[in-house]
């Protein structure tokens, strides 16, 4: 657009010194930077009554390539960060999360269409949830791992892993407090992974992923794409350097053949509505919070390591 | 671009261009690939293989005479050589980063790419140079390198496996007569800090050892402050030991002559020790030790190919590119292919012409070629580390 035309679409034109807008461009975010789609495409995004947003990238299965190559990079360092030091970055970005107020509240409120006081709310238990899963860092080890009585002169102690590259389809519905929901327990263990954020509710996503890479996470560690979740999906279930799948905003698609493809290469799945407490996909069945970190869980190994006792 | 290479413009001198004609049956023509772009690839092979006996059976006096005679001078010392090289056109730095980053350019499509894998793979030289190095991970080398996909018989193996003298003989073992090359680094790799003798000494062991290939490094530091001709000396002394190989095993080793480009401060620097290398019987010319950042970039291949394409009109000799180091992404690869066709023409789309100096390139390679295969992106989990 020109500055004139912009102008003039703003009802600025003609007088001196009228303020042009500066509209954003919405990006993906790839290995911490934010990077246009590889092919150039975007696609229109729209408010809950159907009028013009933005225009947000459509990422390409390039686009998803890359974002896995970033992931894997990231692997190592925000696996091997202490559980101790992963709960202070994840407890550092609900920080800046909340200095965003405001924006989130704006952008879920037109996404989905929530009054003010809704919309408000859903921001607050977004954070809260954050907080929540941070707090798992450095307890997950300790709930879900144990000391095994065996039979021998041998202590034996299982502790949960992190499995490595995780491909989230993140909740078509809740554009932010069901994406929390899902990118907060992959990370929280030390898994890496890709998030393709709600197909027609994109804003909320980028603009976490803007938090994410103010906020001490290490680039790569979550990656967004926006575009059209039935594009990129077979290419994240097939690909060879992803471990697990979170099917949780594909409900809608065909998620069988996703649960095939993932299978051809020992891919764990998670199916659409498991976690989200029977509610399916919607701002209801996202809120209430889990009983407990089994979504966590669900991206973690079991290692057993084994070693004498008494000596 | 608005360099066109060393050729047309007296670099060489008319004179020393005549002579080396009639001396040499008429192959050199005055007009080369450049002046005349209708002059397809093929043509110059043919004339090629009529011309020049096979590479590395020349001896040592047919090498400096015909640098005598390209440099017209009687003396082969730092003032001739210096007159030479500093003869050459300068580079175009800006121009040969365009041409390289408009190269970078191309969309190549998945049946060329296919094909273009493959012959990526017949091109690595894969290289082991650690210290830490054993038996044990050069036997584990020399095995990925005979088949680097075993998932997939119709992988074709490297070109080369690459390692430290001492360890020739356990990748000559590994490798048998499996066709794929011993390479092995010498003169006092990397830095090229030792005595002439040393340097001598240790290319012998390589050679009596049985690498089919020495890749020496050029003495940098001769190179810089201008002494041209104990550069050349020693890169002809190092090829008369390379011709050991034909007492020993029937064949000289072939010698790869490393620039290290990275401490040559310049482009027009790269040409000159370019030819100064060809000069002095090269068979190869290699970027970089690997050792040293930058390593291989693509303008500097782009000149070195430009160097090989313009001694190969002037001489009718066959000279090999291998770019070392810093080449870890097919996509690179790729790039590097498509220099290679666009500068010295399809004929060196050959693993006896060009080499890639690498070591987890060849993996991304096989990640590109089962991506084609299976239709998924390829995972690291499922290759050898290598």
């Amino acid at each position: 657009m020109t500055p004139t035309a912009n102008a003039r679409s703003t009802g600025g034109a003609g007088r001196a010194g009228a303020r042009i807008d500066v509209r954003k461009t919405y990006k993906l975010a790839i290995g911490g930077a934010f990077p246009r789609s590889e092919s150039a495409r975007t696609y229109t995004v729209s408010d809950a009554r159907g009028r013009f947003l933005a225009n947000a990238a459509q990422a390409s299965r390039k686009d998803a390539r890359d974002a896995v190559s970033a992931a894997s990079k990231a692997l190592a360092g925000w696996s091997g960060a202490t559980a101790y030091n992963r709960g202070q970055v994840l407890y550092r970005v609900a920080e800046v999360m909340e200095g965003r107020h405001a924006q989130f509240t704006d952008e879920v409120a037109r996404a989905e269409g929530l009054t003010a006081a809704r919309a408000r709310a859903t921001v607050d238990a977004a954070i809260d949830r954050w907080v929540w899963y941070a707090g798992w860092a450095d307890k997950l080890a300790q709930v879900a791992g144990a000391a095994n009585p065996v039979a021998g002169p041998y202590f034996n102690l299982s502790l949960p892993e992190p499995t490595g590259v995780v491909a989230i389809l993140a909740p078509q519905a809740s554009s932010l407090l069901g994406l929390v929901s899902v990118i907060a327990p992959v990370i929280v263990s030390g898994n890496t992974c890709v998030v393709v954020a709600s197909q027609t509710r994109p804003l909320p996503a980028i603009t976490l992923a803007e938090v994410l890479a103010t906020s001490d996470v290490p680039g790569g560690v979550v990656n967004t794409l926006t575009g059209f979740t039935a594009e990129l999906a077979p290419w994240l279930a097939s690909h060879e350097d992803v471990a697990a799948i979170d099917l949780a905003g594909a409900a809608e698609l065909g998620w069988a053949d996703l649960e095939a493809a993932a299978a051809q290469t020992l891919t764990r799945v998670v199916r659409p509505g498991e976690g989200s407490d029977g509610a399916g996909d919607t701002e209801i069945g996202w809120a209430a919070r889990p009983p407990g970190p089994h979504r966590a869980l669900a991206f973690t190994e079991t290692k057993t390591v084994w070693h004498p006792k008494g000596r | 671009m608005a360099d066109r290479g060393a050729l047309g413009r007296g670099a060489l001198g008319r004179r020393a261009r005549v002579r080396y004609r009639t001396e040499h049956g008429g192959f050199v023509g005055r007009r080369g690939p450049l002046d005349n772009p209708t002059n397809g690839g093929a043509s110059y092979t043919r004339r090629m293989s009529l011309a020049v006996p096979s590479p590395g059976a020349v001896t040592t006096e047919v090498v400096l005479d015909r640098a005598r005679e390209l440099v017209a001078a009687r003396r082969l010392d730092d003032a001739a050589l210096r007159r030479w090289v500093h003869g050459l056109p300068g580079v175009d730095e800006v121009g040969a980063d365009a041409r390289a980053a408009a190269l970078s350019t191309r969309s190549i499509k998945a049946a060329s790419k296919a094909w273009a894998l493959d012959l990526a793979v017949r091109m690595v030289d894969l290289t082991t140079l650690e210290g830490a190095d054993t038996p044990g991970t050069v036997r584990t080398l020399c095995a990925k390198g005979l088949r680097p996909d075993p998932d997939d018989p119709a992988c074709p193996p490297v070109a080369a496996i690459c390692v430290y003298n001492d360890l020739v003989g356990v990748a000559r073992e590994a490798l048998g007569d499996s066709g794929i090359q011993v390479a092995a680094v010498t003169t006092a790799f990397p830095s090229g800090r030792a005595s002439l003798a040393v340097k001598l000494a240790d290319t012998t062991d390589a050679v009596l050892a049985g690498a089919d290939e020495v890749d020496m490094v050029i003495d940098r530091g001769a190179f810089l402050s201008g002494r041209y001709a104990q550069v050349f000396e020693q890169i002809v002394a190092v090829r008369e030991v390379c011709q050991q190989g034909v007492a020993a095993f029937g064949r000289p080793a072939h010698l790869k002559v490393i620039l290290e480009t990275g401490e040559l401060a310049g482009y027009d620097q790269v040409r000159r020790a370019s030819w100064l290398a060809m000069l002095a019987g090269a068979d190869f010319i290699k970027t970089s030790t690997g050792k040293v950042s930058p390593a291989a970039t693509l303008p500097v291949t782009l000149i070195m190919l430009e160097a090989v394409r313009d001694w190969f009109a002037l001489t009718g000799e066959v000279i090999g590119v291998k770019p070392a180091g810093g080449i870890r992404t097919a996509k690179d690869a790729l790039r590097h292919l498509v220099t290679v066709h666009e500068t010295a023409g399809p004929d060196w789309l050959d693993p006896a012409r060009f080499r890639f100096g690498a070591s987890s390139l060849l993996n991304d390679l096989l990640r590109q070629r089962r991506r084609l295969r299976t239709g998924v992106y390829a995972g690291a989990d499922y290759l050898t580390a290598s």
